[in-house]
């Protein structure tokens, strides 16, 4: 809590900052979900000691610089934090829910504590849900699809990982060691500058973001010289997937938008730490500079989020239309118009600041001039659909879930980017629909279709598909619940944030959301069951042959789950549907002449080593315990200094260990052709398209 | 006239709106009315490619579902000049006519303009505090706390400053909200055309008070803004630096309050406090 006790201004040299007070023991709701936790994480540890499963956790996962692994961890990283971003949402809805009055002290939630909920909200489902998502799903997929045995630089990857996780646990360690920002998720100074936040709740921000944020920069790094570098043979840009293209476009963005997210909060550190004045009130510190900074990095990372997305539903949408994609070359293009508009529109997030009326019209503009491309993308995939076969697995719910919800998203976009309207619109809970109708219609529904759709990949075995169209169906009919009440909420003049509310009239339309919450809660715990039931199920969902949806591109090419080399061979590449290529000319399934050895890396425990001081670094700057700030960098420099002069990090893999692993999967995929004669999905209707027209 | 036969036509909207809830629908000024009207008129304009796209997303998986042999079959049709031609330039038509509306728009409802009107612009200077809302009347010499009063028909410049973090003042159905920053003047032009009390709040968060920093905006006569004034002046109080001190300090849900008396330079003042007296004229 963001009381008097945890502003210590003469920090003690040992524990600097830390006292018995910042432990918020005092609060129940805190002090129950710290207990569950508690419980949870000594529960997972005791299992896994038990099971003695230990060393294989460290050998085979922790230290694992294998693309796959990595993406697995992500997605579950992301899961688990989606509980906490979501439990954040239940909390404000139902405070909002109650919170009728006409003066403060109503509901259960003091602003005190509701202030940083919806703080964390928006931090963790951004940086820690939706971030991680993506980011889990290029790494399982990219490298795949491209025909590559690894990203450029494994053990760039894991530490990129890694120092997301520690970003993560810093936000955690902030619910039960003092507390987190109260400035709403992007700190608009001097809000969050010393003087008006004295307590460490910010520094838990700065800190967070920072680690985190160098983790997505490497990332960004890696995946692009992956894509650039690391094509097989045949594959030139214009023949890369979809997928890899958004991905491409995507980390583009990551590599020139996140050096500003780094600057700037190493700014406002360095003003809270140091005293400077950049984004202060006085000593001509200027609050404009950071809100322009911050969304410069804001704008291009909602395309960050939502460029990949759009790649998944171009994947899904040709594989379950059995039909080759409309439009590849103006979808890249499209693409490619999105990447650049995206860093000439940052105003749009301010008009009300008071620019000016040219200024205003010229961000308005090009704001609006993005949502062409963004059309022509909605109809190259609905003509995919035309004179296709299209299939209704639940990757299409998906997708068709998104192209009705996304359009709207896209229309009240629009709506918000006239400079004119947005000046009643702005900060109301129009907004807050309409960037939840984008970031869950558009982002978040791609996830889950990319997650169901390459689920198999990544594991050998399918998702529970009644299950999982369940979750598709509550979630979309939680979220119109949800967020078209706020909508109407918007032109009722609700602004966004409120602990409380005056007008009884809102209170009806905040009860219907709230039930859609419930509903998304709903669809939540179906998504979890469904992968709990998958699981227990997996003998009656394995894909045998590699290629469960009988889809196109190159990764389905290679088993599920792929050898940890991916390919035995490189693939030539002659065309962009690769696979569907092959699959036509029956080339597909087919045991390469000879194995050759091949090069890999080996797993490191540099990464989680490395990335683990840094969060005792950041803890250690968010309480001001100096010599531990100290002790944690040497630890840095030394370990990744020790890792550098380590020779041992790669080897050969051995012609018989490849020839083993190949022969289990052809062995698998004979299998599949024997007993997989009424299967929709079956082998032997692979090269000839479902009744051919004549 | 345009404007009149559009209103007409966007009357079926606004009845189903059902007015005084939807205070975005239920304008009392003529900046909140050309804004209501903007909204409507974009979200219509945008439905000419939204509804086909809605019908399209309903019909194509359908017919061309895959148990539908029937229908026409092509696995490698991948490419249609007239198709391109059509997603791209229907985009883009509407996007050019929404983009004049813009540039126009951004031009004419600029918070900065001033307001055509026979009356002389009325000037009421804004300050956000932690957390409500100071008002000086600088030709009154009157201030007041999370309550001003304007006289109807009349154009008013607000000036509006901040002297805590940046808060966003705004009263919906007059229209267009403006930041309030420190050290910084930003200003506002509104009329109000009816007489009433219409909400007033600030929509950008600023802390621990910030759902408590909402206030009344009285729109009165000419005699009955006069009378507001007289009320102010009754009161009593001056707003001299030891009462702005007491203001000054951290309140949530703070009481609407008169101040009889006021220094009309405070306002500068206060701009003054964070920028050096150079830049604060």
């Amino acid at each position: 809590m963001a009381n008097k006790a945890t502003i210590v201004t003469d920090p003690d040299p040992i524990f600097g900052k830390l006292t018995w007070d910042s432990i918020p023991y005092h609060d129940p709701i805190i002090l129950t979900t710290f207990l569950v936790v508690v419980m949870v994480g000594v529960g997972v540890l005791g299992a896994v000691v038990y099971y003695g499963k230990l060393r294989y956790l460290w050998d085979e996962w922790l230290t694992s610089v294998d693309h796959k692994k990595i993406g697995i961890m992500y997605i579950i990283a992301a899961f688990i934090m989606l509980i906490r971003g979501f439990s954040d949402a239940l909390l404000m809805r139902s405070q909002q829910a109650l919170a009728v009055s006409e003066s403060s002290g109503v509901g259960y939630l003091p602003p005190e504590h509701y202030d940083q909920i919806f703080t964390a909200h928006g931090v963790i489902m951004i940086f820690f849900v939706a971030m991680p998502l993506i980011v889990g799903l290029m790494n399982l997929v990219v490298p795949l699809q491209i025909g590559a045995r690894d990203v450029a630089f494994p053990f760039l990857n894991s530490l990129s990982f890694w120092l997301f996780v520690v970003g993560a646990m810093l936000v955690n360690a902030s619910l039960f060691v003092g507390e987190f920002a109260a400035t709403g998720w992007l700190a608009y100074p001097p809000l969050s500058g010393l003087e008006y936040s004295p307590w460490v709740g910010v520094d838990y921000w700065l800190w967070a973001l920072q680690i985190s944020g160098i983790g997505t920069l490497l990332s960004g790094v890696n995946f692009f010289v992956t894509i650039i570098r690391m094509r097989a043979p045949g594959m030139t840009l214009m023949k890369m997937p979809v997928f890899t293209w958004t991905s491409l476009c995507a980390n583009v963005l990551i590599i020139l938008a996140f050096p500003i997210l780094t600057v700037t909060i190493t700014l406002l550190t360095l003003d809270r730490y140091l005293g400077t004045a950049f984004f202060t009130n006085d000593l001509g510190g200027n609050q404009m500079m950071y809100v322009n900074l911050i969304w410069a990095w804001g704008h291009p990372e909602v395309y960050i989020l939502i460029l990949p997305a759009f790649g998944i539903f171009s994947e899904v949408t040709a594989t379950f239309s059995r039909k080759r994609l409309f439009g590849y070359t103006s979808l890249v293009w499209a693409t490619a118009c999105i990447m650049f508009l995206s860093f000439i529109v940052w105003l749009h997030h301010f008009f009300t600041m008071g620019a000016g009326a040219s200024v205003n019209a010229f961000f308005g503009i090009a704001t609006m001039i993005i949502s062409i491309p963004t059309g022509v993308k909605i109809f190259n995939w609905l003509f995919t659909m035309y004179k296709g076969r299209v299939r209704f697995d639940s990757p299409m719910w998906w997708t068709a879930s998104f192209l009705i919800t996304f359009t709207i998203g896209g229309v009240t976009g629009v709506m918000l980017a006239i400079p004119a309207a947005n000046f009643v619109l702005h900060n109301s809970l129009f907004l807050v629909a309409h960037f939840h109708n984008v970031i869950i219609g558009g982002a978040l529904f791609g996830y889950f279709a990319g997650l169901t759709y390459w689920f198999p990949k990544a594991t050998g075995f399918k998702l529970n598909e009644t299950l999982g169209k369940w979750a598709c169906a509550l979630w979309t009919i939680g979220f119109f619940l949800a967020f078209m009440p706020l909508y109407v909420l918007g032109f009722m003049g609700m602004t966004r944030r409120l602990n409380y509310y005056d007008n009884p009239v809102w209170n009806d339309w905040l009860l219907v959301a709230g039930f859609g919450a419930l509903i998304v809660l709903l669809a939540i715990c179906v998504q979890f069951y469904q992968i709990f039931a998958s699981i227990r199920d997996r003998k009656k969902n394995l894909d045998l042959t590699g290629d469960p949806w009988d889809a196109r591109t190159l990764e389905w090419a290679t088993s599920s789950p792929p050898p940890f080399y991916n390919f035995a061979r490189t693939p030539q590449v002659l065309d962009r549907d690769q696979f569907q290529l092959m699959k036509d000319h029956d080339l597909a399934f087919k045991r390469p002449d000879s194995y050759e050895r091949i090069h890999m890396p080996k797993n490191t425990w540099a990464g989680i080593v490395i990335a683990g001081f840094s969060g005792v670094m950041g803890f250690a700057f968010v309480w001001h315990i100096w010599w531990l700030v100290i002790a944690s960098t040497l630890a840095m420099l030394v370990s990744f200094i020790v890792y550098n002069f380590q020779k041992d990090k790669d080897y050969y893999v051995e012609i018989d260990e490849i020839e083993a692993l190949e022969n289990e999967h052809f062995a698998k995929v004979a299998k599949a052709a024997e007993s997989q004669d009424q299967d929709e999905y079956s082998v032997r209707q692979r090269g000839t398209p479902l009744s051919m027209p004549a | 006239m345009v404007i009149t036969m559009y209103r007409l036509a966007i009357l079926p909207i606004l009845l189903m709106l059902g007015g005084c809830d939807y205070l975005l629908f239920d304008p009392k000024g003529p900046i909140a009315a050309e804004q209501m009207d903007l909204i409507i008129l974009s979200f219509l304009v945008m439905m000419i490619v939204v509804v086909p796209v809605f019908f399209m997303t309903v019909w194509f998986p359908i017919k061309y579902r895959a148990s539908n042999k029937d229908s026409e079959y092509k696995p490698n049709w991948e490419h249609s000049n007239l198709i391109e031609a059509v997603v791209w330039s229907v985009p883009l038509a509407i996007i050019i006519a929404l983009g004049i509306i813009t540039y126009k728009t951004s031009f004419s409802l600029d918070p900065r303009q001033a307001l055509d009107s026979d009356k002389p612009t009325m000037r009421i200077q804004v300050v956000a505090m932690d957390w409500k809302w100071l008002f000086i009347y600088p030709e009154q010499e009157i201030a007041t706390v999370n309550e001003f009063a304007m006289p109807v028909d009349t154009p008013v410049e607000f000036l509006i400053t901040s002297d805590t973090v940046m808060n966003s003042f705004f009263v919906p159905q007059l229209g267009s909200m403006i930041y309030a920053m420190a050290g910084m003047e930003n200003q506002l032009h509104l009329i109000a055309s009816e007489e009433g009390s219409y909400r007033g709040l600030s929509a950008n968060y600023s802390g621990f008070g910030f759902s408590g920093m909402k206030f009344k905006a009285l729109a009165k006569s000419d005699a009955g803004f006069e009378a507001w004034v007289e009320q102010v002046k009754e009161s009593g109080r001056a707003l001299d630096r030891e009462a702005y001190e007491l203001l000054s300090e951290k309140t949530k849900d703070h009481p609407v309050e008169y101040y009889a008396q006021v220094n009309p330079l405070m306002f500068n003042r206060i701009i003054e406090k964070y920028t050096g007296a150079q830049n604060g004229q």
